[in-house]
């Protein structure tokens, strides 16, 4: 069992520690991160006070903000850079020398490299907006705990479960860049997933005939579903859905994957004669 | 050479393997870009073309040909990167693009362009994470490292980063990477590409020395000619994809390079130097440089023949050079690419 994991563990652990090296690229984001939180709280305070009733109050729309510029590294907008840069520099054919099966190695790489640019993230982002903010006496503007403690736990949960949707979505993206062999066919990522996780706009504020096909695509999961579970505007059925839907879009991009991957591999020539 | 004693042991067989790449074509300037854009015409390209050969236990291989011949290609299909259009091979009983994970556990493999180093990474945490990647016993690496280490002199690069070594200093350690997991075979794809003189004398001699000692099968493709004559005793020369010869480097150097220099400084300018049974290669002033072959009209014959008829300085004999003989072969057999 250990011999038939060893190999996935080992390279999530190198990949994380090398990742960590990454500090200064780190602090670069979370100043952007900051900036950029700050702006979209000042549009949301402006939207919520023309309007007139949400199903999210401004308190909650705030710490969604807030939560969304600290999990920002969750999000799969690019493929990998190191398969991206193995595809264009020939090295790929590697890939498929070592004895591990491939799609599985390249979601555990994903994994360690959402994981550990978030967790560089994260700390601070809670520091300056959930601490500092209401030391600073901006309550209103900080970022909030978990109303209850079921919805921290379920939080937990869901999070884990968009960091290994993302990751099944990451590998989608190193196979586009693959098969097409430019990292420029990843370049679609953004254009789907920033509006369709929510990180633009909550997807709770979009019209109300909507809502059911925004929950039940794929990329709600990344950010608007553990958000909502997080400050326990989905609760009970509500949140079951939710991570319910995660787990779905899951299984079906990992299955999808690995048919693909098979596909792409045995017509990909791996340059040079 | 016993044709049907070696295929019945052989480790690898391969039997008509053909590969053929499908390449996207457009017409060319605006018109044809624009027509690109809705339908996609493409042009099929054989780079390996019903190549059949069979490999035993312990051989030490040379593949060469010339750029595009289809050398890589052969590579990557023996070490399951690639799957072939048409044709069978296996190796050790396993169809490598078919048996993967299993296959590639058992082969080491060095391309000379790409590396599969991590680039940030000490060498010692790269050969740690092959270690797991492989599933290496502790102790049996342990062992492995040591000696390979020491063999190849890599001590004082271990806590580098590969991003700092040098081609020569990162090539060694490319070779220790494919062999942590002590595989029965070598695929070495240009590994001298690039290298100093020394650097390539060092490689030559560990490869020669893996493969006596561990009887090791090593499959090798270079350009280097001195890559072949040093360390292959067997040659497949391939062309446009096709095989054009399996033979023995000693009988592919008696063949093909069977042919002698025969180099004259005159005493004087001559119109009229013959050939005397020879071949004049070239002409430079008083130096006339003659090429024969020593089976039909031996050296001295010719040596005597020459000097009876002109006033003669100097007379060396020289073996032409390998490179040359190559590319006059790969010229005679259409096996550059067009």
């Amino acid at each position: 069992m250990t011999a038939a994991i060893l190999p996935y563990l080992a390279i999530l652990r190198a990949r994380f520690i090398l990742m960590l090296q990454y500090r200064a690229a780190a602090f670069a984001g979370f100043a952007t991160q900051c900036w950029w939180g700050v702006i979209k709280i000042m549009v949301m305070a402006a939207f919520y006070a023309g309007a007139a009733h949400q199903p999210i109050n401004l308190a909650q729309a705030i710490t969604y903000t807030w939560l969304g510029q600290a999990f920002l590294a969750l999000l799969p907008w690019q493929a990998d850079a190191e398969i991206s840069e193995a595809v264009e520099s020939g090295n790929i054919a590697y890939e498929r020398l070592r004895p591990v099966d491939t799609h599985l190695l390249w979601l555990v790489r994903a994994a360690a490299m959402r994981a550990a640019n978030t967790s560089l993230r994260l700390v601070p982002m809670f520091i300056v907006a959930a601490v500092l903010l209401p030391l600073a006496g901006l309550a209103e503007w900080s970022w909030r705990l978990p109303p209850n403690l079921a919805a921290g736990a379920l939080f937990a949960v869901s999070i884990t479960l968009a960091a290994l949707l993302s990751s099944g979505f990451t590998v989608l993206l190193n196979i586009a860049v693959t098969a097409l062999k430019t990292r420029r066919a990843a370049n679609i990522a953004p254009v789907l997933v920033t509006p369709l996780s929510g990180m633009i706009v909550p997807l709770v504020l979009m019209p109300a005939w909507s809502q059911p096909l925004l929950f039940w695509q794929p990329f709600a999961g990344l950010v608007d579903i553990p958000y909502r579970i997080y400050f326990a505007n989905l609760t009970g059925v509500g949140a079951l859905a939710g991570l319910a839907a995660q787990a779905l879009w899951i299984v079906l991009f990992i299955l999808i994957g690995r048919a693909w991957m098979n596909r792409v591999m045995a017509r990909v020539d791996m340059q040079g004669g | 050479m016993a044709f049907g004693a070696r295929a019945q042991m052989a480790q690898i067989r391969v039997e008509n393997l053909s590969k053929t790449y499908r390449i996207a074509a457009r017409d060319p300037g605006l018109a044809g870009a624009v027509r690109g854009l809705f339908r996609r015409r493409y042009r099929d390209v054989a780079a390996l073309n019903n190549v059949s050969f069979a490999l035993e236990r312990g051989e030490l291989l040379g593949l060469i040909g010339p750029n595009g011949a289809g050398k890589s290609t052969t590579i990557k299909i023996l070490s399951g990167i690639l799957r072939p259009s048409s044709g069978h091979c296996d190796v050790d009983g396993l169809i490598p693009w078919e048996q993967r994970i299993a296959h590639v556990a058992r082969i080491g493999v060095v391309f000379g362009q790409r590396t599969q180093l991590w680039w940030d990474l000490p060498i010692t945490e790269s050969f740690d994470l092959l270690r797991d990647i492989y599933r290496v016993d502790a102790a049996r690496f342990a062992s492995t490292r040591e000696r390979l280490v020491e063999m190849l002199k890599i001590a004082p690069l271990l806590d580098t980063p590969l991003r700092q070594l040098s081609l020569g200093q990162r090539m060694r350690c490319e070779i220790t990477a494919a062999l942590l997991h002590t595989p029965t075979i070598l695929f070495l794809d240009e590994p001298t590409i690039g290298l100093d003189a020394v650097s390539k004398l060092a490689l030559r001699e560990f490869v020669k020395e893996l493969n006596r000692t561990d009887g090791v099968t090593v499959i090798l493709t270079t350009h280097d000619m001195h890559d072949i004559e040093a360390l292959a005793r067997r040659v497949l020369i391939i062309g446009n994809g096709r095989l054009l010869r399996d033979s023995s480097f000693e009988s592919m150097r008696s063949e093909i390079l069977g042919e002698r220099r025969l180099i004259v400084d005159f005493a004087s300018d001559n119109d009229d130097i013959a050939s005397h049974g020879a071949t004049i290669r070239a002409r430079d002033g008083r130096t006339v440089e003659y090429a024969f072959d020593p089976a039909r009209i031996a050296a001295h014959t010719l040596i005597a023949s020459i000097a009876a008829a002109h006033d003669v300085i100097d007379i060396r004999v020289e073996d032409p050079k390998i490179e040359e003989v190559i590319a006059r072969f790969y010229a005679l057999h259409g096996a550059v690419e067009s």
